[in-house]
């Protein structure tokens, strides 16, 4: 085995880093933390950040990359597959090696398409089974109770583990609130805790029990069936959430810097510096975005077609184009929150205590520091979360108009690409647009309702109406 | 007033130079005349001689934004980058690839765009306005509560859900509507009728709560509070005061995007088979045809900037105390 750091890799790591840091650093202070403790209280909030916290670490185990040794290859001089799989492949084994010829249902016993079947000698044209979906079953009568003792089986589990959880949970609050454990239990029945304790409990059992009966079910079956060259759905959807992740994430990566620099100087320096920076943003913003972003891609297309040699492997490939767009939508998109923090600082660099730092001889880089940047700040995070969403929905868009990710890789967008003229075929292939685009509105949904918790405990202005 | 607005013409040029500057930059460090030739003349008649007589038809025989072989300020003007960028500044777009005049092409097919993206507008801006002012009158209810959750929910389906839905359902199983199509005169009404409806149902989410915030804003003025003091009811207050005043943003807001509606929608165009300036841009975009991209770029930019200077003239005239100079 041989870890393969991809470039995307290495920067979702760094964030990680990034982010820890900036909650120990948030821990910290107390009135840094008070808005925060704001989110923690609102059910939907802590609700939709359990979600999201699942689809992350779906993503964090699709970062880790690695490439599998060669069975035949001697022992001192080792050769690698050429195929880079992650920890997540590994941990789904089956999902991904299960193939089938072709569509098939989700759930289905079945192939879609008809083909020569030999029964004795004789050749039948029908429907044949599928090499491993419910080939567990001798006859398909027995599909029905099959399904139904997997789902309770399922159901069942997700519901002890959920307890279980709930239980240690319980344990570990009581303890550190100096409770009996029957008070604790008390305030958690009737809301007396101080954060949405039973919506947290609710959406913990729903994960739980759902992704119990979908283990449970897809040991046996294609759960959500199979794509035009047989490989399981599911997991085309599960690998894609990684794609998606990237580039919701690493897009404000790019974002932020440009944003801030730039946003900030202009407001507070003004004078020639205002001009040239609003100069840049204009031309930027007059640019229709896809057509900018188409000709970028382009370029990155180029190049790697020109230098092959850079890349070993076709993930490797992918990976810098996926780099690329996420820089290329950062450097498209960073002009709305430059207005937004030239504004602030124009507002801010007139305010008393700014002047009297400044009569002191205060240097520049020390104002915008101290006084400057941490009054921004709520507005640069409320545009970091407000953006994930429409990040996420962007690449389904581009990848349909031939600019986003590259085709080989497994995106939301490049399934709905994939999928969208087979609607036309009898009977309907439903089930891979419907996969995608479930997957998509669940991580969407949730970072909406995460990002108004945050932008409701951040934002004075909304904060002060309600 | 008209000083202003020479001013603002004036600073449209810079721009626009900038814009076509890295349009062109773009493009050219993806293929250079070279490969455009070849793959113009495709793989049968490369040669040499081909490859140089082509770039000598379509213009592209010269340096490109530095021509040192000349004096004075034709070091300039005898460049690849002056001879196709300076033109557009009088709307001579030149002819695309496949040999058709752009100029005229972008004449024809800003009908049809336009036929999606107007009633898009309005009726989408109505809708929204009418829902938002339902969600502000039960302000605080549940039925509050659950319109923003609803809004927050339709936002976050895929715009392409709404069209893949939309044609699945409405034209290929209840055959209510023509799948895709588009038709001249009183004819086109068939065709327009689903697009439409999926742009304005696409729009409610983050439309509606948009709205919605700045009514609310509105709401807890001070004038608000002393029409309520006067004894009007609250549908009074609501219709004759708040929708009023909130209807300045909205409006102001969305002048910026009313010259971009010529420009019509890439990805609804491209669904529905409407012959728009959006579906041309992706053609252009798949066949890389530079000329036809860097027309619609520097049409984009120069409608944007005229939404911007409408948009500023918009707020001196809803609101007496801005004053232009």
């Amino acid at each position: 085995m041989q870890p393969v750091i991809l470039w995307t890799d290495a920067l979702v790591f760094a964030l990680v880093a990034a982010v820890a840091g900036l909650v120990l650093f948030i821990r910290r202070h107390e009135h840094l933390c008070a808005p925060w403790a704001g989110v923690a209280k609102r059910p939907m909030a802590m609700g939709a950040a359990l979600v999201l916290a699942v689809f992350v670490v779906i993503g964090l185990l699709d970062s880790l990359h690695y490439r599998e040794r060669l069975p035949d290859s001697p022992p001192d001089k080792p050769q690698y597959s050429v195929e880079v799989l992650s920890a997540f492949d590994a941990l789904v084994g089956p999902l991904r090696t299960q193939q089938e010829k072709t569509y098939s249902a989700p759930l289905a016993m079945r192939l879609y398409a008809k083909e020569f079947v030999d029964h004795d000698g004789v050749a039948v044209r029908e429907y044949p089974r599928l090499k491993y979906g419910g080939a567990h079953l001798e006859s398909e009568a027995d599909r029905r109770a099959d399904l139904v003792r997997r789902v309770l089986l399922g159901g069942a589990q997700g519901l002890a583990i959920a307890l279980l959880l709930l239980g240690a949970l319980a344990a570990w609050q009581a303890r550190c609130s100096r409770q009996s454990y029957g008070e604790w239990l008390v305030a958690f029945g009737t809301g007396g805790l101080g954060w949405p304790g039973r919506t947290v409990a609710t959406t913990l059992a729903l994960i739980a029990i759902m992704l119990a009966v979908v283990i449970q079910l897809a040991s046996g079956y294609h759960v959500l069936g199979t794509d035009k060259v047989g490989q399981d759905v599911l997991y085309i959807s599960l690998k894609s959430i990684r794609t998606g992740l990237v580039i919701g994430t690493l897009t404000t990566l790019v974002t932020l810097p440009l944003a801030i620099v730039l946003g900030i100087a202009a407001g507070y320096f003004r004078g020639w510096v205002d001009d040239v920076i609003q100069y840049v943003y204009t031309v930027l913003n007059s640019i229709p975005g896809v057509l900018l972003i188409a000709a970028a891609v382009l370029i990155v297309q180029v190049y790697i077609e020109s230098n092959p040699e850079l890349f070993d492997t076709a993930a490797a490939r992918a990976d810098i184009r996926l780099l690329a767009l996420c820089i290329i939508m950062g450097v498209t998109s960073w002009t709305g929150l430059a207005r937004l923090l030239r504004g602030e600082s124009l507002k801010l660099r007139t305010l008393d205590y700014v002047e009297a730092a400044r009569a002191f001889g205060v240097s520049h880089s020390r104002i915008i520091g101290r006084h400057i940047f941490p009054n921004v700040f709520h507005l640069v995070l409320i545009a970091i979360v407000l953006d994930f969403s429409g990040l996420v929905l962007a690449e389904a868009v581009l990848s349909y108009v031939g600019v986003g990710v590259d085709p080989g890789m497994y995106s939301w967008g490049n399934m709905i690409n994939g999928a969208r003229l087979e609607l036309a075929r009898e009977p309907v292939v439903w089930w891979q647009l419907g996969a995608a685009f479930a997957f998509m509105f669940t991580l969407v949904l949730a970072a909406n309702l995460f990002a108004d918790g945050v932008r409701d405990a951040f934002d004075p202005r909304v904060g002060g109406r309600r | 007033m008209f000083a202003y607005l020479l001013r603002r013409i004036l600073y449209a040029i810079p721009i626009l130079i900038g814009v076509n500057l890295l349009t062109f930059t773009l493009f050219f460090v993806v293929n250079t005349p070279d490969d455009m030739a070849r793959l113009q003349l495709g793989a049968k008649h490369v040669t040499p001689e081909a490859i140089e007589r082509w770039k000598v038809e379509h213009g592209y025989d010269k340096p490109l934004l530095l021509n040192r072989e000349m004096q004075g300020s034709a070091q300039f003007t005898d460049t690849i980058f002056f001879k196709h960028s300076a033109a557009m500044f009088a709307f001579e777009f030149g002819k695309g690839d496949d040999g058709r005049d752009i100029g005229n092409e972008i004449a024809t097919r800003m009908g049809p765009s336009l036929a999606i993206a107007l009633p898009v507008f309005v009726i989408g801006l109505l809708v929204n306005v009418s829902f938002a002012l339902l969600m502000v009158f039960f302000r605080a209810t549940y039925l509050d509560l659950w319109g923003v959750v609803l809004c927050v929910v339709l936002m976050s389906i895929s715009g392409l859900f709404y069209i893949i839905a939309g044609q699945y359902f409405i034209a290929k199983l209840w055959n209510l509507l023509p799948i895709s199509g588009f038709a001249d005169g009183i004819d086109a009404f068939k065709f327009v009728l689903l697009p439409v409806l999926v742009g304005v149902v696409s729009g409610i989410g983050s439309g509606a709560r948009w709205y919605r915030t700045i009514f609310l804003e509105e709401i807890g003025k001070d004038y608000v509070r002393t029409a309520r003091a006067k004894g009007l009811s609250e549908v009074r207050v609501l219709f004759r005061h708040v929708l009023k005043n909130g209807l300045i943003p909205i409006l102001t807001g969305a002048v910026v995007v009313l010259p971009l509606l010529f420009m019509g929608s890439l990805i609804t165009e491209s669904f529905f088979g409407i012959p728009g300036l959006g579906s041309y841009t992706i053609d252009a975009i798949q066949a890389q045809d530079f000329s036809v991209v860097r027309a619609m770029v520097f049409l984009g930019a120069v409608l944007y900037i005229i939404g911007l200077i409408l948009t500023d003239l918009s707020y001196a005239w809803a609101d007496p105390r801005v004053r232009l100079q």
